[in-house]
């Protein structure tokens, strides 16, 4: 197989409902192996894109492969190689994780160990509990499960961890880190910023249907502006902030200043902008452009 | 072609393991109708007039309930939890999948007639069936037409807080018209008009005879086509109109 063919690949996606352009021309790539977010407010158009890679809506316009497939026409040998983890989905309620798992198992072609996957998954102390009887946390976990038991190449997490509290967050992040540690091309959703920044390789900032910017979480915060911000306490007690490309130059003006009068600078930091400023900065542009309309 | 038959198989043992799991299914399924065969049989003792018509009339009803109005609610809940979106997410071939689920509501059909004929035998003085042969057919017929007409009224129930309405609202008047607690031929002429229309009266027809009176194969073809034609109509609907999604907002 061509690795250095991208495992999913998306050209001016275009979906729209009876009234709505949920989404209005996408471009992306994910190359094999790779963890890529789709980072946005809710409404945004994340669900309606991964839905379209997933096979359960057809585009209105676009290129879309992945895996070399047309998801669109739902082909059998696409879904043996795919993983889904759904926004949101209920399961049989008068059946154990470990009759789940091992009957998932039988619909894929070469499926994991069941019991590999159900600790993988965190779900041995429940493996053998009705799953009416779950907590959140648990029956996100057989999601996970049931998503992984065929071995996929590729896993689609719709929002993974919405709704978690924060150790559950943590165990569900791990979960994701150990796919990418076998390999598994991830491709996941999140409104959460502190998510995309600990999980992805990379990252697309999404609203109203189009991608405001891609990169790896880091260079997204450098790239998209390159400034410096410097922030201090004036004479008055006052905070105030400055952005800069040249941090050099206004600090030594600063200090140089603050010695001349024999005072300090209260609170004085140097920082650059978080993925969390860019993404501010990004949707809130974004909203105001349309605003007039 | 063997790895079909075993997606299904083991489909169809995931629903059987299930199913007895969960009460309200089996109550459903198999105490109500049980129920209304003794409660009539009681009342009806003195008569065997009529214990010959109860027990071909809720053995029709046992065909309604374990295909009928256990698929309608079954999907809608399915559909409504996105158990449905998450099977359609996996190689399962769709197929296979209905496939299990149908051959599970036929399981409990026939264990349902067996008790119900059994329970005509040995306790309402009716004997064993006269043509078995005919029996299944009819039987067979009514599985068919009944379970498609479930999948068809699926589609049209919003959600699953409704499925009960939507399913009652059918079955209670189609019973009563139909004919399972009395001879359709000593009601009122419109509701006589009305049975003729229903697959249920006919289904009915078709085992009274094979199960009761004994009457010829051949004289009851009418009735097994009308069951056959709701069969089409059923079948289309419910092909035409599934959703393996819950409907937004």
């Amino acid at each position: 197989m061509d690795s250095a063919a991208p495992a999913i690949l998306v050209r001016d996606l275009h979906k729209s409902y009876a009234n709505v352009h949920a989404v209005q021309g996408i471009d992306f790539e994910v190359a094999t192996g790779e963890v890529f977010g789709l980072l946005g407010p809710n409404g945004a158009g994340k669900t309606t894109t991964v839905e379209v890679l997933e096979g359960y809506r057809l585009r209105t316009s676009g290129i879309v492969s992945v895996l070399g497939h047309d998801p669109g026409g739902r082909p059998r040998a696409l879904r043996e190689r795919v993983g889904i983890v759904l926004q949101s989905s209920g399961i049989y309620r008068h059946a154990t994780p470990r009759e789940l798992v091992t009957h998932w198992a039988g619909f894929y072609p070469a499926p994991r160990d069941i019991g590999e996957v159900i600790a993988l998954a965190g779900l041995r102390e429940c493996q053998d509990v009705l799953t009416r009887k779950l907590s959140g946390g648990q029956s996100r976990r057989l999601d996970f499960a049931l998503a992984l038991v065929g071995d996929p190449e590729l896993v689609f997490l719709d929002e993974p961890t919405t709704g978690f509290d924060p150790a559950a967050r943590r165990a569900a992040w791990d979960t994701i880190r150990a796919l990418a540690d076998l390999g598994k091309t991830v491709l996941l959703t999140t409104h959460y910023l502190d998510e995309a920044q600990a999980l992805c390789d990379r990252v697309a900032i999404v609203k109203d249907g189009r991608i405001l910017a891609v990169g790896a979480p880091a260079q997204l915060g450098v790239g998209a502006s390159s400034r410096y911000r410097v922030a201090w306490r004036d004479e008055s007690g006052e905070l105030v902030g400055r952005e800069t490309d040249d941090p050099t130059a206004l600090l030594h003006q600063l200090t140089s200043a603050a010695l001349a009068r024999g005072t300090g600078l209260a609170d004085l930091s140097v920082s650059r902008p978080s993925l969390e400023d860019v993404y501010l900065e990004l949707t809130a542009e974004a909203g105001l452009q349309e605003a007039p309309r | 072609m063997t790895a079909a038959i075993a997606l299904t198989w083991r489909q169809y043992r995931l629903e059987r393991k299930m199913f007895w799991r969960n009460p309200s299914a089996a109550f459903f399924n198999f105490v109500l109708p049980l129920l209304f065969l003794a409660l009539f049989g009681a009342i009806f003792a003195g008569s065997q007039q009529d214990l010959d018509v109860i027990v071909p009339g809720i053995a029709g009803m046992s065909i309604m309930t374990t295909t009928f109005n256990a698929l309608a609610m079954n999907l809608v809940f399915l559909r409504e939890q996105g158990v449905l979106k998450r099977l359609r997410g996996t190689p399962l071939p769709s197929g296979n999948y209905l496939a299990g689920l149908a051959a599970h509501a036929v399981t409990n059909t026939a264990i349902q007639l067996g008790i119900v004929i059994g329970a005509g035998a040995l306790l309402f003085g009716i004997g064993l069936p006269h043509d078995w042969l005919m029996l299944v057919t009819f039987a067979a017929a009514g599985v068919v037409c009944l379970a498609s007409l479930g999948v068809a009224l699926s589609h049209a129930i919003p959600n699953f807080d409704s499925a009960p309405a939507y399913v009652n609202a059918i079955f209670l008047p189609v019973i009563v018209v139909s004919g399972v607690f009395y001879d359709v031929d000593h009601v009122p002429a419109f509701m006589r008009d009305i049975a003729q229309v229903l697959p249920l009266t006919h289904l009915i027809d078709g085992l009274s005879a094979a199960i009761v009176t004994g009457a010829a194969f051949a004289d009851h073809l009418d009735d097994l086509a009308v069951v056959l034609i709701w069969a089409a109509l059923g079948a289309v609907l419910a092909v035409r109109g599934f959703s393996w999604e819950a409907r937004r907002g």
